[in-house]
């Protein structure tokens, strides 16, 4: 079948997703009031809370949410062929993302846009709330690893891409100052910095830097591995003006080229794909479609990390509530798209079917490498760029997406310690440096204990990261089941996409378990037996939670 | 006619401008904002610090500055819960 087809319905089965089911969700369910006074109204203070338009709100939240999560899983899970993974990206955003960030959005804006951890502790209780924190620092933990071997592994596999990942926090840091000490105007500015930028993946090819394969007995992917912890820490202690600010616009700007010259080669191309739409023939040790598909993609089809930056940065610069629906239910369908490209480019960017098997030769095979390779293979033949400086331009938007969001989380990781320290008076935890050390040290331990000495194997966590983020949006559903239910309205557009994650998580833990056994992996095994404790307590949590709300129904009938 | 094509140029310039310097800023104004405010606060304890009785050795000078932080002074005790000012001999409500 030719991409452009696949192409097409996905972005118009999406768009549809948008026209009706968003409209009927906005007006029937959640019922946007164009009226309400938004907490950025109500709260107004120049800082936290500030009315923004709702196409500036946009391109926040979907730069904020779309990282390399939606390119990684998609591009891991074409192994089962690439229906699959079409129809859960396509499906989930419609029925399970679009609502679950429009509705993270709503519940926030109506409760004094709280978080939606505060907001799990007010609507659902404390306990829940306490599972909230736990399943946070899991997926920021988890993140952390994964991210740092990806790129450890893209930087090794790629060297032509060494300098321009690099380079470009240069160019960050200088376009930080012009802008803070505002020589020029941002758009002049933005020019500049995209020239930069794109003159450093120019270089890249021409100097290609490899690190040697060994120093000292440590492998080069660890290597980096290590550098990488070494800059995030110092990058999550810098003031976000001087790095992270200039470095995440940049990133923006890259994600919409990226996607846009990525679009635009496979209508100008047109390629078959490749892949088989069902793989009947996968690899020795693969697992099962159901569940494993739908946590080895979680972000592009749900993500709960979606809900945190809903609850506390978006919902508090709505305009008006029924901006909502723009900002979480498209924000939702942008990633979606991210995550159709990433299935395009790993199942149509290969010449011959043999050359696809060649890479998806083991499960968590392929995955980010598959994506630079098809799309660089795509874009060359669709837009005619040299096949080498394609790919450095695919692995640094790939490298630029997946290090923010590890000077993000590192920084988040360090909040969380820092609170513990306060929580359980620990002073020296309470400290910046020690409570980064801390972090990077968790990080380090997850991605080396995970993958052995070499780093190599970091991305076998990657289905137990898909299903700890799925496990926060199952909480985040929960919390908007429960206000629609105490505000009489339906609840089943909410629940059927709680109870389905739910099943499925625990179906995925429960067969990698049986994996992580069998393999003899105790420390995968063990940080599964965690995320398994962490989802039957939210079933239980969800279950008492729901027969409670039933007895209130139930009074109230009762009453009247 | 050309002079109105010229400010019109300028006029989507300047718009253009002023949309990209607010995808610039609104991410992250609340942390800068933030990080300001711990600065300030650092900065009036200096300006207020005999008040508490820390000696401080450029007082003579800083004397001077605190008429002018008197609102600042107002908003903090108020952030940090005390209706009051805590300061026995300084009032500023």
């Amino acid at each position: 079948m030719n991409a452009i087809f696949v192409l097409l319905l996905g972005l118009g089965a999406m768009a549809l997703g948008y026209l009706v089911y968003s409209k009927f969700i906005a007006e029937r369910i959640f019922r946007l009031d164009p009226n309400f006074r938004t907490p950025a109204h109500e709260f107004e203070d120049g800082v936290d809370f500030v009315p923004t338009n709702k196409y500036v709100l946009w391109g926040h939240h979907f730069t904020s949410v779309a990282g390399a999560a939606p390119i990684i899983g998609p591009a891991i899970a074409v192994i089962w062929g690439w229906v699959p993974a079409f129809i859960w990206v396509v499906l989930g955003t419609i029925f399970f993302a679009g609502v679950h960030d429009a509705g993270a959005i709503w519940a926030s804006n109506r409760n004094k846009a709280k978080s939606i951890g505060a907001l799990t502790g007010d609507v659902v209780g404390k306990r829940a709330r306490s599972l909230f924190m736990i399943v946070i620092f899991l997926v920021l933990l988890m993140v952390n690893a994964v991210f740092a071997t990806v790129i450890a592994g893209l930087l090794v596999d790629f060297p032509s891409s060494v300098i321009p990942v690099w380079g470009a926090i240069f160019v960050a840091l200088i376009i930080g100052q012009l802008i803070y000490r505002k020589y020029i105007g941002l758009i002049t500015v933005s020019i500049v910095g995209v020239i930069a930028l794109y003159a450093l993946i120019g270089l890249g090819p021409v100097m290609p830097i490899s690190l040697p394969e060994s120093i000292g007995g440590v492998s080069d992917r660890a290597t980096w591995i290590m550098i990488l912890f070494g800059y995030a820490a110092i990058a999550s202690l810098l003031p976000v003006w001087m790095l992270l600010q200039p470095r995440d616009y940049i990133n923006g700007l890259q994600l919409f080229i990226g996607l846009i010259l990525l679009y635009a080669a496979v209508i100008l191309m047109g390629p078959e794909m490749v892949a088989p739409a069902f793989n009947t023939d996968v690899p020795e040790g693969t697992p099962s479609l159901i569940p494993l598909l739908f946590v080895t993609i979680a972000c592009g089809a749900i993500s709960g990390f979606h809900g945190l930056v809903a609850g506390g940065t978006t919902s508090k610069q709505l305009e008006k509530e029924t901006d909502a629906r723009f900002v979480g239910y498209f924000g939702a369908v942008g990633e979606g798209s991210l995550a159709l490209a990433a299935i395009i480019a790993a199942t149509a960017g290969f010449a011959t079917f043999a050359d696809w098997n060649a890479v998806y030769s083991a499960f968590g095979q392929g995955g980010v490498n598959a994506f630079v390779q098809g799309g660089a293979y795509i874009i060359n033949n669709g837009i005619g760029l040299e096949i080498g400086l394609a790919e450095t331009l695919l692995t640094v938007m790939a490298v630029l997406f997946a290090g923010t969001t590890m000077d993000t989380g590192l920084r988040l990781q360090r909040y969380i310690f820092q609170e513990w320290g306060s929580i359980y008076d620990i002073k020296w935890m309470q400290k910046v440096i020690p409570a980064t050390l801390l972090a990077v040290g968790t990080c380090l331990l997850l991605a080396f204990g995970a993958g052995g000495a070499d780093g190599s194997g970091g991305l076998l966590i990657w289905p137990l990261f898909g299903t700890t983020n799925q496990l926060l949006a199952g909480l985040t559903l929960m919390v908007i089941t429960v206000l629609l239910v105490r505000m009489g309205r339906p609840m089943y557009y909410t629940l059927i996409p709680l109870l389905f994650l739910l099943v499925m998580t625990v179906a995925a833990l429960l067969l990698q378990l049986k994996t992580f056994y069998v393999a003899g992996d105790w420390f995968l095994f063990t940080l599964d037996i965690v995320v398994l404790v962490a989802a039957i307590f939210i079933a239980f949590e969800c279950a008492s939670t729901l027969s409670k709300l039933r007895k209130e129904t139930a009074n109230k009938h009762e009453d009247s | 006619m050309k002079i109105h094509k010229l400010t019109a140029i300028k006029d989507w310039w300047q718009k253009a401008n002023h949309f990209a310097e607010e995808a610039y800023n609104a991410p992250y104004r609340a942390a800068i904002a933030r990080a300001k405010r711990e600065q300030d606060d650092l900065f009036m304890l200096l300006v207020f610090s005999d008040l508490m009785g820390v000696p401080n050795p450029a007082s003579y000078y800083t004397l001077e500055l605190q008429p002018l932080l008197l609102e600042r002074f107002h908003d903090w005790h108020m952030r940090m819960g005390m209706e009051k000012s805590p300061l026995d001999h300084f009032k500023c409500c």
